[in-house]
């Protein structure tokens, strides 16, 4: 391997392990506020291309406006669905809202089979992004530079949210304890539908992101990602943001690793993820960056 | 101030208050006591919203607050520091204070009332940036009890606020007690140090299993045979 290949597979680890990032925090944003595993997150990520691909195409939009546009509507869907297939059973067995979670996910595959058609969709090329960007003998495609630079500016303003901001103090108040939280006078219910619709703007971008990345859109492109991003965010330490971000990142250096370096494996690379969380489980159960919960009396 | 009027609570089918019927008026301190089990954190987790009682009223004021959300009530100035502190761990002394405000947005008032705290409690001015988590016991309590003033109640509940606290700091939160009622704050105390609660209370009810079953002035409940026997472990 030369060195220009070894950056080309630098860039596209860098980009893919931004859009794994992207979506695990989501899942472990909503499982922060909720314990709940959002199965449904990985469709969410795939409305999001979609939605962008029919402001594109059907509407005619230029491609700013429609990404705007998309962005939104994915973050409404994302409170849409807590309003209806969550919150009725906050109350509830965890087991009821987590079958709830996986038949939401279904509903959205199959309805998304039947309104966008199961066979995939090519998004129109956007010069911006479709262009080959040369480095004396590397070249890239200038989405995978623009992948990572966004997730940045993306991850800097969630932290300031988070960290810095009111609505961020009450997100982690209710995260913590639930009634502790009413007791602050905290509108709990809007602060978890605030929560699903910061971490489905996240998807939508992602989903966004990686069709311009890979063009190709299907209802179940949300599957394999949604189901990687989980496990990433498990990995970091489910609950933590940083953790989800060190999941995304390290699982999409590995995937790309090994395609570059062992092609023969390539085959497997969806398995990997898999191994990865079996030995940084038995390793660390919490997580990498998850803290072993001690509750002082 | 406050007036429970027939009070009753289900828990699936555990009926745990009974038709409870007491006052707290403006200015006094109030003291509810009783055995493990006898309904004390469900009467105060029914007065703030967190528990649907099946029956009776709540009034605050002559008016209704029964179905109320718990951040509306807290908005009218009813706050409770409930039992086993709740304190939020993994956020430092400032940051649980400034939830306790999250209803107010009057900025220079929470800081005044910041300092007005930190007053009371000088042990957490010293540990502002500390994660309450890895507070002592009895920091975590005055904690809480700071936090729930930073919303400026007219009436502070407090659910069994001495527990596993040795004899100084018991000492030290009765008295703050005492300062923050002389202030002009209405307080609602639960306890089972029936003693210390009785010393400092102006009126005292006796909860046994989802009932009223005494009540009276403080300093005569602490005189009554009865509550000698029961509560203050003094022979017959
Ligand atoms: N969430 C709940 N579900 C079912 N039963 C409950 C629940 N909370 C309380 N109970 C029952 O209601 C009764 C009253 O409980 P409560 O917590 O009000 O007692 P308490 O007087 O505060 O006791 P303690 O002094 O031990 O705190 C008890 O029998 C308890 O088991
Ligand atoms: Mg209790």
């Amino acid at each position: 391997m030369d060195i220009a290949t070894f950056f080309q597979q630098m860039a596209n680890a860098m980009s893919l392990g931004s859009l794994y990032a992207l979506i695990a925090i989501g899942y472990t944003m909503v499982y922060g506020i909720l314990r709940l595993i959002n199965f449904a997150h990985g469709d969410v990520f795939m409305l999001g291309a979609y939605f962008a691909f029919y402001a594109v195409t059907a509407l005619a939009m230029p491609w700013g406006i429609a990404f705007i546009v998309a962005i939104g509507l994915t973050g409404l869907f994302g409170m849409g669905l807590e309003r209806a297939a969550y919150r009725p059973l906050r109350d509830s067995p965890k087991i009821s809202i987590m079958i709830s979670a996986i038949g939401a996910s279904f509903l959205i595959e199959n309805v998304g089979v039947v309104l966008f058609g199961g066979r995939p969709k090519s998004f129109p090329s956007i010069p911006l992004f479709d262009t080959v960007i040369h480095f004396g003998s590397v070249s890239v495609l200038s989405v995978s530079l623009f992948i990572p630079v966004v997730t940045l500016i993306i991850l800097a303003a969630l932290l300031w949210i988070v960290n810095g901001t009111r609505t961020g103090l009450a997100m982690r108040a209710v995260s913590t304890d639930l009634d502790a939280a009413r007791l602050m006078a905290i509108d709990v219910n809007k602060t978890i539908s605030l929560t699903f619709g910061i971490s489905s703007v996240l998807a939508g971008i992602g989903g966004i992101m990686r069709t311009m990345k890979y063009p190709q859109l299907n209802p179940l492109m949300g599957f394999m990602p949604g189901l990687k991003c989980f496990i990433a965010a498990v990995i970091g330490g489910i609950g933590n943001i940083q953790g989800a971000v060190l999941g995304g990142f390290l699982l999409g250096f590995i995937e790309i690793m090994i395609v570059a370096f062992l092609p023969e494996l390539t085959g497997y690379r969806d398995a990997f993820a898999f191994v990865l969380l079996i030995a940084v489980l038995l390793a660390k159960p919490s997580g990498l960056l998850g803290k072993n919960q001690t509750v002082k009396v | 101030m406050l007036r429970i009027d027939d009070l009753s609570v289900h828990y699936g089918g555990i009926h745990a208050l009974q038709g409870v019927s007491f006052e707290v008026p403006e200015g006094k301190i109030v003291t509810l006591i009783g055995a493990n089990g006898a309904g004390k954190s469900t009467t105060l987790k029914s007065i703030i919203g967190l528990v649907k009682p099946s029956g009776g009223t709540i009034q605050l004021g002559g008016q209704s607050m029964r179905g109320l959300d718990t951040k509306d009530i807290v908005r009218r100035g009813v706050v409770l520091a409930p039992e086993g502190r709740r304190i939020f761990p993994n956020l430092t002394t400032e940051e649980n204070l400034a939830l306790g405000a999250f209803a107010r947005n009057d900025k220079a008032g929470i800081e005044q009332d910041k300092l007005k705290v930190f007053k009371l409690f000088p042990r957490l001015e010293e540990r502002r940036k500390q994660k309450a988590g890895t507070m002592s016991g009895g920091e975590q309590q005055m904690l809480a009890v700071a936090r729930a003033l930073m919303s400026r109640p007219k009436l502070l509940m407090m659910d069994e606020p001495s527990l596993g606290l040795a004899p100084l700091i018991v000492k030290m939160i009765f008295e703050i007690i005492k300062t923050i009622n002389a202030e002009g704050t209405t307080i609602l105390l639960v306890e089972q140090n029936a003693k210390a609660a009785l010393e400092i209370a102006d009126f005292g009810y006796v909860l046994e299993t989802g009932r009223i079953t005494l009540s009276g002035p403080g300093k005569e409940l602490l005189a009554d045979d009865r509550v000698r026997s029961a509560y203050l472990g003094e022979g017959q």
